[in-house]
């Protein structure tokens, strides 16, 4: 405790975040065992990384002078495979988000929708993209449509959540206003909620679209197209300046989705 | 004691907001600044401790020429210069002591800083710094838990604690209302009187100017358009200041201590008076 | 919604403006190339697979359950590991993350030409390479184990991480940080003094949200090699053994949802 009474007015700086003296102590504690114990229980293996050492040098000079050249045309169906799956997906899932949104918002939704959306919601956003992939590749077989299936579905759990959130925030004086003229439930829809959250879809479609297209590129690891797998065999043939050249594409590929999308949610707004 | 020559200052958006101001300050003189807004009377109070970079002249402090110093220097150049900020510009997050005893940043190592473990004699200083300005109680509550008027006595004690031989004081009543205001002017001028401390104070309010100060600046567009004692300060020279206005309804509306919450820190700065 | 202008006393003419009228190609370029993308996509598909899709989700169902209850002896230690990797993986991108976000803020770069670029594409190459994708590398480099999933994560976290906490540190009060400076303190002690306290919660409640994702991630790190449960789930997959593979989908949900849990009750009590 400070001193504050004390008379030899000594001062110590009064603990910021959790009053009590007990409780700190033994979450700091806690803290200290669990690390020690976590710490303890990863096995290294410093042969196995000093020999790896050679290998990651050998990565380090492939991204900085990557091969574009020698497996272009892999390279070139896979992104070709990622974006054309990314853009349908998105679309998709924005087309499918928006009703399951406007059902999963609480203020104009009747509860029995409600509950529907956002069990749909729930289950979407729980499981991984990855385990989609999964289960869809065992359903639909190897290839991009397995992948479009699964960037569709996890766009749902984002978009409905987030347009729902939305849509409750919305100004409930202006819904108001168009229910007091004898509006029906679409035109309300129409009048009312969309010009008050459209920015904000398009934005985050735009985000979701940036989301998808880095997701499609891990799908492809398990089976679902794409440019994961491109980037998957390369690595598993030791040739790091193609997986370098893959990985520079899909950083300048991000660079210019975020840098469009900033551009293209000013001009909206 | 401050002597300011011939202060230019040019923004690079190509606004001059000073245009060749040039004044002296004697020790333990409250000057107040007084201009309309955008007359430069931030800059300028920014310019002496060089939170504004000016474009040209020079200003000393002492026998020190401020607009030369950079690095180390400068930083302990800023610590004999107190500040007070319009909205208190407390760390709000810190608590009371801590904002206090930021004041002796400038004469501790980061490590004793960073550690909270300031010498004894700093941590004296604070406490008796906020009994002076009423607030001994407050001492470990957030600097945000505290009312506005509370928050400008923080800011009043975390300047003081620097052993300041300047107080740059800017807008420190803009936030307030006029009975809380009229109360922080009175503790400015006493504890200026106390230590025989210059001051420099920016104010909107040119009744509290008059009230609390014993010499007035006018500023207008960078220049300086009045130097003298508050009585001078007559119609033909606020119409200088700020413009042509009827200035003797200003005067008959005198500022009545209007009604404020805060009586029991009425009667505190009653007790301190 | 096309604007209808109406001529004075003339006969009226209904016509959208020029920008009505580029807004409806833009959305007409848009389904254009979604229909050219989608066709591009399914090329290679094999529609005798799709259509077959309904009957091998059930017969895929039918070979699910029951869940193999007694599997879960062989979870408990890889869920240990899965929690370690998200966990010092978390703390490992944070101690990174935190310089990286102090250079990368415009207002306390030590540069703006030199230092602020490297830390932006610190911050973007982190960002744009998925967790499951640095795990694939660094099994590759440093071999198959939790040590390689831990530094995936970590590396990942570094720009999710930075990228919130400079944003947090750009929008500071910026007077806190002048009284600060007046008071003739140092770079340092300003950072000390006004910028950690402004930005403190907001760091706090990122590292809990990223430590929740990075327990999502890590769950699956195993498919490449990178330890956990992931590792399971790739063998039993490897044999078919579906039983056993809803078993650990259960584990994983559990798991996420515990985090989430764990994640929001944290972030309340900080705010």
């Amino acid at each position: 405790m400070s001193g504050v009474s004390s008379r030899a007015r000594q001062w110590t700086r009064p603990p910021v975040l959790i009053k009590s003296d007990r409780l700190r102590w033994s979450i700091y504690a806690g803290a200290l065992i669990y690390l020690v114990l976590a710490i303890s229980s990863v096995d290294i293996n410093p042969a196995r990384i000093y020999e790896g050492l050679e290998r990651g040098w050998r990565f380090v000079q492939g991204f900085l002078v990557p091969d574009f050249t020698s497996r272009w045309s892999d390279i070139q169906q896979g992104f070709i495979e990622s974006l054309s799956m990314t853009l349908t997906a998105t679309v998709a899932g924005v087309l499918i988000s928006v009703p399951i949104g406007i059902g999963a918002a609480r203020n104009i939704s009747p509860t029995a929708v409600y509950l529907v959306c956002r069990t749909i919601i729930a289950l979407s956003r729980s499981l991984q993209e990855i385990i989609v992939a999964i289960l869809f590749v065992a359903m639909f077989g190897f290839g991009p449509f397995a992948g479009f299936l699964t960037l569709s579905f996890a766009t749902i759990g984002f978009l409905a959540k987030l347009l729902a959130e939305d849509i409750e925030d919305i100004d409930e004086s202006q819904t108001e206003a168009i229910r007091a003229t004898g509006a029906s439930w679409t035109q309300l829809i129409n009048y009312a909620v969309q010009p008050q959250v459209m920015p904000r879809l398009i934005g985050l479609s735009l985000y979701r679209l940036d989301i998808n297209f880095r997701e499609s590129a891990v799908i492809g690891i398990v089976g679902a197209g794409g440019i994961g797998a491109t980037l998957n065999t390369a690595i598993d043939r030791y040739e790091y300046d193609s997986a370098g050249a893959i990985l520079i594409l899909i950083i300048l590929i991000v660079m210019a989705a975020e840098y469009s999308s900033g551009y293209v949610r000013k001009w909206v707004q | 004691m401050l002597s300011v020559r011939n202060l230019t200052k040019t923004y690079r958006t190509g606004d001059e907001a000073l245009k060749g101001v040039s004044f002296d300050v004697e020790p333990g003189q409250l000057v107040g600044l007084i201009g309309p807004s955008g007359a430069g009377k931030s800059t300028l109070i920014r310019c002496v401790n060089r939170l504004v970079e000016p474009t040209g002249g020079s200003i000393f402090l002492g026998n020190e020429e401020l607009t030369r110093l950079s690095g180390s220097r400068l930083r302990a150049a800023r610590r004999r210069i107190g500040m007070i900020f319009q909205e208190y510009a407390l760390v709000e997050r810190l608590s009371v002591m801590e904002n206090v005893l930021s004041g002796r940043l400038g004469y501790v190592s980061f490590w004793r800083s960073f550690t909270r473990r300031f010498p004894q004699a700093d941590v004296d200083k604070a406490f008796s710094l906020l009994e002076r300005v009423g607030l001994t109680d407050h001492a470990d509550k957030r600097a945000d838990a505290l009312s506005g008027g509370q928050r400008q006595r923080v800011g009043i004690a975390r300047a003081l604690e620097q052993d300041p031989e300047l107080l740059l004081i800017d807008e420190p009543t803009a936030s307030l209302d006029p009975k809380t205001s009229r109360q922080i002017m009175r503790l400015i001028q006493d504890i200026c009187a106390e230590r025989n401390l210059p001051a420099i104070i920016n104010i909107h309010d040119v009744l509290l100017a008059q009230a609390f100060t014993r010499r007035i600046i006018g500023l207008q567009a960078g220049e300086v358009v009045f130097d003298g004692p508050p009585e001078e300060l007559d119609d033909a020279a606020l119409t200088r200041i700020y413009g042509e206005e009827d200035w003797t309804t200003m005067r008959t509306a005198k500022p009545g201590d209007e009604e404020s919450g805060e009586h029991d820190e009425e009667e505190r700065m009653a007790g301190l008076a | 919604m096309p604007v209808i202008v109406r001529g004075n006393g003339k006969t009226w003419q209904k016509r959208a403006s020029a920008r009505q009228w580029s807004i409806w190609f833009g959305w007409l370029l848009l389904a254009a190339l979604t229909v050219y993308c989608w066709q591009v996509m399914t090329k290679d598909t094999i529609w005798a697979f799709v259509q077959d899709a309904p009957r091998q989700a059930a017969d895929l169902a039918s070979r699910m359950v029951p869940p193999r209850w007694s599997y879960i002896d062989k979870l408990l230690w890889p869920l240990w590991d899965t929690i370690n990797i998200a966990t010092l993986g978390t703390l490992l991108g944070i101690l990174f993350a935190v310089p990286v976000a102090f250079m990368a803020a415009r207002n306390t770069t030590p540069s703006r030409t030199l230092v602020r670029p490297v830390a932006l594409f610190i911050i973007v190459a982190s960002r744009s390479i998925n967790s499951l994708i640095w795990a694939l590398l660094l099994v590759a480099v440093i071999g198959p184990g939790v040590l390689a999933g831990i530094l995936a994560i970590g590396f990942r976290s570094i720009g999710f991480v930075a990228k919130l906490l400079y944003e947090a540190i750009e929008e500071i009060d910026e007077t806190q940080v002048e009284a600060i400076s007046a008071t003739g303190a140092s770079r340092a002690q300003i950072i000390d003094y006004a910028i950690v306290p402004q930005v403190l919660p907001a760091f706090c409640g990122i590292s809990v949200f990223r430590w929740d994702i990075n327990i999502r991630e890590s769950t699956i790190l195993g498919l490449v090699g990178a330890g956990g449960i992931g590792l399971q789930l790739q063998a039993s997959l490897n044999v078919l053994a579906w039983p056993q593979v809803t078993l650990i989908f259960l584990v994983i949900l559990a798991t996420v949802f515990v985090s989430e849990w764990v994640s929001a009750k944290v972030r309340q009590a900080i705010i």
